[in-house]
């Protein structure tokens, strides 16, 4: 997996990651520019204003005009980071839901210290759960009795998804706050017990990645890694039928 | 004006004749000059201790899974078994690094130590108005962090849930959790009776013709601070005690229905939500923040006043900025929280006032740098660390504004790029003022200089060490790192910059090698500094440096009277180049 990271931003294979990173880049560009220019004006005047023989402070203070303008000029460019750059990237990720008829449907059920993933099977509709059935065979309780629980898959740890498709994730958690991060693909969610959190995504890519804890959730958190897969859509519909429960 | 309105004074006035037993003089004592010693010396050892917590931690990241040398064998298998950190021990000392450090360490001395032995003293007030209340104040303190302390020694160890101890995973913890709780119940309490004794000592205790706008910039700051205090920190009360009872009375105010641990359907009520608590904690640690850094930014502006020989750079703008700053800080708290699923209206609000935030950190810091130009800078020990402080705060502002805003902060979140962020505001930022603080008034308070060869060795060494251990974290997080990784080889993103982490841990250990110099300048001076030649040593302006030295109980042998601003350097055809406030005519 070593040619996906290394010391920058791990490699972006999701259709809305560029947008992210652009802005990632654009402000560290915007901090070292600030920096750098303020930096140099603070090492002059501690050079220029050494106490030393025959130099005075001056009672005066200089009225500087510059600083109002720079001021403002940030307020400016934050107003453009807000209105062009964040808002619009947060919005679509977050209210532009793909179609659910349209998408891979998968719900991901968090847990101390797995990641159970949720396929509707054939049906497309996801067979109904109840707390009460769970146990160590069961883990997100679902009842196979129920009409459309029969073709439902269930993994533990293993998310696959189709390459060039729109996936849509319903999040929760059985217990306590975990967050499903997938660096490649930069999606970062808390995974909240007592709510399903719609979270979407298309990649661009095929490859095997990882799914991260990224809220500590118990002593195992450090552990709680999962397989994210991105296969074409043939190798996606071929890894589904070898999922499928026995009849 | 105020200068009728006089602290309780039984004790006032009878200087050296009726000798106090020495439990009351110097343990139990009302006298804010003691207290505010007692303040210091008290959370230097809880920031030694704090900061001895994370060395320990960091040989596990830096070197993952292998034993201990020396020392490993002495803790218990609880804790490490043949030299070997445990996952238990890890998440304890994560915790409770962050606990001590802010609660026990940074606001204790900023506000406790500096505030109440400094602030009467520079607003010409013989005490603080409420003097027992200040002593209980630090007592409830000292009692906050016996049981923070004491919380390793339980049943399953101290708190393990991160400092922010986001429920439901803190309402299942061990036993050290419920310590915690009740740990923090003393602590916030202490802050809410120093910060009313702040206030009514401000706006009470003035002296003669101190005005407000003739205050030291430290004293706003410690005004503005006060209020964040006594406003912030109740909310923080009310949730310890709704997570007390969800973990002592089986409530849920933090446990939804339905909730399933380790495969057993948990008993409780439900109904509750956890992110109930991140808001109500939030709530409080955001002003938090501004508690630890405003009190810095007053230490930090008194010093360059005095060391530039010349007046602040725009004191009301400062004035101003630190009043909105206070203001602001209250509306931006759900920033830690975009990714809990807030609505977008929501998050464009708090983003919003994130970015509007910035402005008065920015006019704070360009005012101060500002300062400088027109000059003439005497390098002291007080006065480096006070300048390094601005570059350093420099960068964690600036490294604020990829997490404040919602599409940069999705990848950064939870990465080790957040903990360089704020550690770059408190610790070579906060703890880099302190510092400065403390070789600043060393004088005052013990009649002796600290030693300057020390102290600079002491700077360069932080300065660079500090640098090292923070600068490598934003590269991680760029990478994707993520925080509270017991194991940080187990992810395939986080192993190419593994080697980070070894160079950021034996920075680490290095760093708290140069604080050996301090240790042995701060209890060395006090004994054996070079004594100082008059009660102003520093040749500054504000009425603390006319004072005797150590000032005496009551502080002023006359109520002092002031006729001038804070800052009166270099008044032009004055004789010297300062002018103290309470001098009638220029010298």
């Amino acid at each position: 997996m070593d040619k996906y990271y290394g010391w920058g931003l791990p490699i972006d294979i999701s259709t809305h990651g560029h947008a992210i990173d652009r802005l990632i880049n654009l402000l560290h560009v915007f901090m070292i520019v600030m920096f750098v220019g303020w930096f140099a004006f603070f090492i002059i005047a501690l050079v220029r204003f050494r106490q030393r023989p025959g130099h005075k402070a001056s009672y005066e203070t200089k009225h500087f005009k510059a600083p109002t303008y720079l001021e403002i000029g940030v307020a400016v460019f934050e107003i453009v980071l807000l209105a062009g750059f964040s808002m619009p990237v947060w919005t679509a990720l977050k209210t532009a839901l793909p179609d659910k008829s349209k998408a891979v449907q998968v719900r991901v059920i968090a847990q101390q210290f797995a990641w159970n993933i949720h396929y509707p099977g054939p049906d497309g509709v996801f067979g109904k759960t109840d707390p009460k059935l769970i146990d160590a065979s069961n883990p997100i309780g679902l009842d196979r009795a129920s009409a459309s629980a029969a073709d439902d898959i269930v993994t533990v740890n293993q998310l696959n998804v189709p390459v060039s498709a729109p996936v849509l994730v319903q999040l929760s958690s059985k217990d306590v706050i975990h967050s499903f991060s997938l660096q490649v693909m930069r999606i970062k969610q808390d995974a909240i017990p007592g709510q399903s959190i719609p979270v979407w995504f298309e990649a661009k890519k095929t490859g095997q990645f990882e799914i991260a804890c990224a809220q500590l959730c118990g002593l195992g958190h450090y552990r709680m890694r999962g397989f994210f897969n991105v296969q074409e859509q043939e190798d996606f519909q071929k890894w589904l039928a070898e999922q499928a429960p026995k009849a | 004006m105020s200068h009728h309105t006089h602290a309780p004074s039984a004790d006032h006035g009878h200087h050296g004749e009726h000798a106090l037993p020495f439990w009351r003089k110097y343990i139990f004592s009302v006298d804010h000059k003691v207290i505010g010693v007692q303040y210091t010396v008290t959370s230097l050892l809880f920031l030694f201790f704090g900061f001895c917590l994370i060395m320990l931690l960091r040989w596990q990241l830096a070197y993952p899974g292998q034993p201990l040398p020396l020392i490993g064998q002495f803790f218990p298998e609880t804790q490490m078994i043949s030299g070997i950190m445990l996952p238990e021990f890890y998440y304890q000392l994560g915790a409770m690094h962050g606990t001590i450090m802010i609660f026990l360490g940074i606001v204790p001395l900023a506000v406790g130590g500096f505030g109440n032995y400094v602030l009467p003293l520079q607003i010409g007030a013989p005490d603080m108005a409420f003097p027992k209340l200040n002593m209980m104040s630090y007592w409830l303190f000292f009692i906050g962090g016996v049981i923070m302390l004491a919380s390793f020694f339980v049943p399953g160890g101290a708190a393990q849930s991160g400092w922010t101890s986001y429920p439901p995973l803190s309402n299942i913890a061990p036993p050290g959790q419920t310590w915690w709780l009740v740990g923090m119940a003393f602590l916030i309490n202490s802050s809410l009776l120093g910060s009313v004794n702040f206030i009514v000592t401000i706006v009470q205790l003035r002296a003669d013709g101190l005005s407000f706008f003739r205050l030291p910039f430290f004293v706003w700051a410690q005004f503005v601070t006060s209020f964040l205090l006594l406003l912030a920190f109740p909310p923080l009360m009310a949730a310890s005690v709704l997570q007390l009872m969800d973990r002592v009375a089986h409530t849920s105010f933090f446990m939804p229905t339905g909730l399933v641990v380790n495969d057993q359907l948990a008993q409780v009520s439900g109904g509750g939500h956890p992110v109930l608590w991140q808001h109500l904690f939030w709530f409080l640690a955001h002003p938090e923040v501004y508690v630890l850094i405003l009190p810095a930014m007053g230490i930090v502006s008194e010093i360059i006043a005095c060391n530039t020989r010349k007046p602040l750079y725009g004191y009301k703008a400062l004035v101003y900025a630190s009043i909105f700053l206070g203001f602001m800080s209250f509306i931006v708290w759900a920033h830690h929280m975009f990714l809990t699923d807030m609505g977008i209206t929501m998050s464009a609000f708090f983003q919003v006032t994130t970015m509007i935030i910035s402005i008065p950190s920015v006019i704070i810091l360009t005012t101060l740098v500002l300062s400088l130009w027109g000059g003439s800078i005497r390098f002291t020990t007080p006065m480096l660390f006070a300048l390094a402080f601005l570059p350093m705060f420099g960068i964690g502002g600036l490294t604020g504004l990829p997490l404040g805003l919602t599409a940069s902060d999705v990848h950064l979140h939870d990465t080790y790029y957040v903990i360089g962020h704020f550690h770059y505001v408190v610790a070579p930022g906060t703890i880099f003022a302190l510092f400065a603080g403390v070789y600043h008034w060393f004088p005052k308070v013990t009649g002796r200089r600290m030693n300057e060869t020390l102290g600079k060795i002491h700077f360069f060494f932080s300065f660079i060490f500090m640098n090292c251990v923070f600068m490598p974290m934003f590269i991680q997080g760029l990478a994707g790192v993520l925080r509270r990784m017991y194991d940080p080889m187990q992810y395939a993103h986080a192993q190419p910059v593994q080697p980070l982490n070894e160079f950021i841990s034996v920075s680490a250990w290095l760093l708290g090698l140069a604080q050996i110099p301090f240790i042995i300048n701060f209890f060395g001076s006090i004994w054996r500094g070079k004594k100082v030649e008059n009660d102003n040593p520093w040749q500054a302006t504000t009425l603390e440096w006319t004072a005797p030295t150590p000032p005496p109980h009551g502080n002023f042998a006359h109520p002092p009277v002031v006729y001038r601003g804070p800052y009166e350097y270099s008044v032009p055809n004055a004789r010297q180049d300062y002018t103290p406030q309470t001098a009638k005519e220029v010298l």
